[in-house]
């Protein structure tokens, strides 16, 4: 099965699945903490309209797990690119 | 409030299916909201009947603002001095609630700063806090702006707010002291009505009718056509704006930050689009962009060049944006009245109908002295 990489753990998808639904399905709920008190944040809309989601996927931040289709091999990170 | 009660308003809970109150507030955005705060405050129950729900329209679709910076010298200025001190007074009031900051503006000049340098002038002679300041100045209060702008000039009075957040606090506060939310009721029409306690206005709703001595018009863009169901008419037009928002960075822009046309283009009595570049950042870390104002009636279509135009003018002051990614794109319409100030007072045509309309938030805080 095909897997990308998320904090050390390989996440398996299926063809076609989000980066969002492949973490969902792996249990994993939070994906970054939010700038203002820490809490954790997850995908809420999941349609690519609230950016609660979002990720670091290869390095590049602000990309939302809710939209953006899995890719084998790909590193998905905790975006900290928007804490102060 | 032009508000002198001039009729006994007691025992009048229920006429028949009526509800009454001693004041309707016509619109739930920023200025119903502070109407709602200072008319509970003032003693008078009150009512508010919005066709929709809390800021769905101007409010909703606003930046926030509280200036002076934008202002010249006369009566708009001098209420906005008033307005924005009042702001933080009902801030303190109602609590730490709607992002309300006292940043402070900075207007940039990138070629001849002679114009903004007198219009700084004019204002001080008016009572406005502001002051040219120099090079370094300006680079440590904005470390990211483009270092070929060398003019400017500081507005400490300058604020924000999250209007939609500042509505709905300030109204939620009134409702805690008594005032009533009607949402979902568009008026239909507003039309004298005799009673024994003297004369009243009868506002019918798609909810029911309600009656009350006092009604005040505060549906913003959509204020002509309130005043027009009330036998009235107002010359209000919309005035189409975009914001720009961006992913949530750190602190990177400090102050509200504006091209000084700005100014002019707000003062602007032109139909066709006009830009200039105002930036700044909120407390959620987003940064919006703009400001684009066209009257091209109702129309909300998103239009891509204007967004292209903002975000290429906005880039060149702050160079870092081009790396930075947006969010979204909203638009939506200001009220734009033919000699550019709000229109507050009684409408003698309905004698007690008071019309409390905003250019911005700012004017909200206009209400209160209109509700004295």
């Amino acid at each position: 099965m095909k897997t990308f990489q998320f904090q050390n753990k390989s996440i398996p998808f299926n063809e076609g699945d989000s980066v969002g639904a492949a973490l969902l399905r792996a249990g994993i709920k939070s994906l970054r903490k939010s700038r203002i008190n820490g809490e954790p944040r997850a995908m809420m809309c999941g349609i690519g309209q609230c950016f609660d989601c979002v990720v670091t996927i290869d390095g590049k931040p602000l990309q939302r797990a809710c939209i953006t289709p899995a890719r084998d091999g790909a590193q998905v990170g905790i975006d900290e690119s928007s804490a102060s | 409030m032009v508000m002198t009660p001039a009729h006994s308003i007691t025992s009048l809970n229920s006429e028949g299916s009526q509800k009454s109150a001693d004041v309707i507030v016509i619109g739930a955005g920023i200025v119903g909201a502070m109407c709602a705060y200072f008319s509970i405050k003032a003693g008078l129950r009150t009512l508010v009947i919005d066709r929709s729900t809390v800021a769905s329209g101007t409010t909703g679709a606003g930046e926030g603002n509280i200036m002076v910076s934008d202002k010249s010298p006369g009566p708009e200025l001098e209420l906005a001095l008033i307005s924005r001190d009042l702001w933080f007074e009902v801030g303190n009031d109602v609590g730490d609630s709607f992002e309300l900051v006292a940043k402070g503006g900075i207007a940039i000049a990138r070629h001849d700063p002679t114009s903004l340098f007198d219009f700084a002038k004019s204002q001080r002679e008016a009572g406005v806090d502001c002051r040219v300041i120099d090079r370094s100045e300006l680079y440590e209060r904005e470390p990211f702006i483009n270092r070929s702008i060398e003019h400017a000039v500081y507005y400490p009075q300058d604020g924000q707010c999250q209007p939609m957040l500042a509505a709905a606090n300030i109204l939620r506060h009134a409702r805690t002291a008594g005032a009533q939310l009607i949402p979902h009721s568009d008026v239909l029409r507003i039309e004298k009505s005799k009673s024994s306690t003297g004369s009243l206005l009868k506002v019918h709703t798609t909810s029911g009718e309600y009656v009350a001595p006092y009604v005040i018009n505060a549906s913003g863009t959509w204020a002509g056509e309130i005043a027009e169901r009330a036998g009235s008419s107002l010359p209000i037009m919309p005035r189409k704006g975009f914001i720009l928002v961006t992913a949530p960075l750190p602190p990177k822009i400090f102050h509200k930050v504006y091209d000084s046309d700005y100014v002019d283009n707000v003062a602007s009595s032109e139909a066709d689009l006009q830009t200039s570049t105002v930036v700044e950042g909120t407390k959620s870390g987003t940064i919006l962009i703009g400001a684009s104002r066209q009257r091209v009636g109702y129309n909300k279509n998103i239009d891509v060049s204007v967004i292209k135009k903002l975000a290429q003018q906005a880039t060149s002051l702050y160079p870092f944006l081009a790396d930075t990614q947006l969010l979204r794109v909203y638009n939506g319409f200001r009220p734009y009245s033919p000699d550019h100030l709000p229109v507050i007072g009684e409408d003698f045509h309905v004698q007690v109908c008071i019309t409390a309309l905003a250019m911005k938030v700012q004017a909200s805080g206009y209400l209160q002295p209109v509700a004295n």
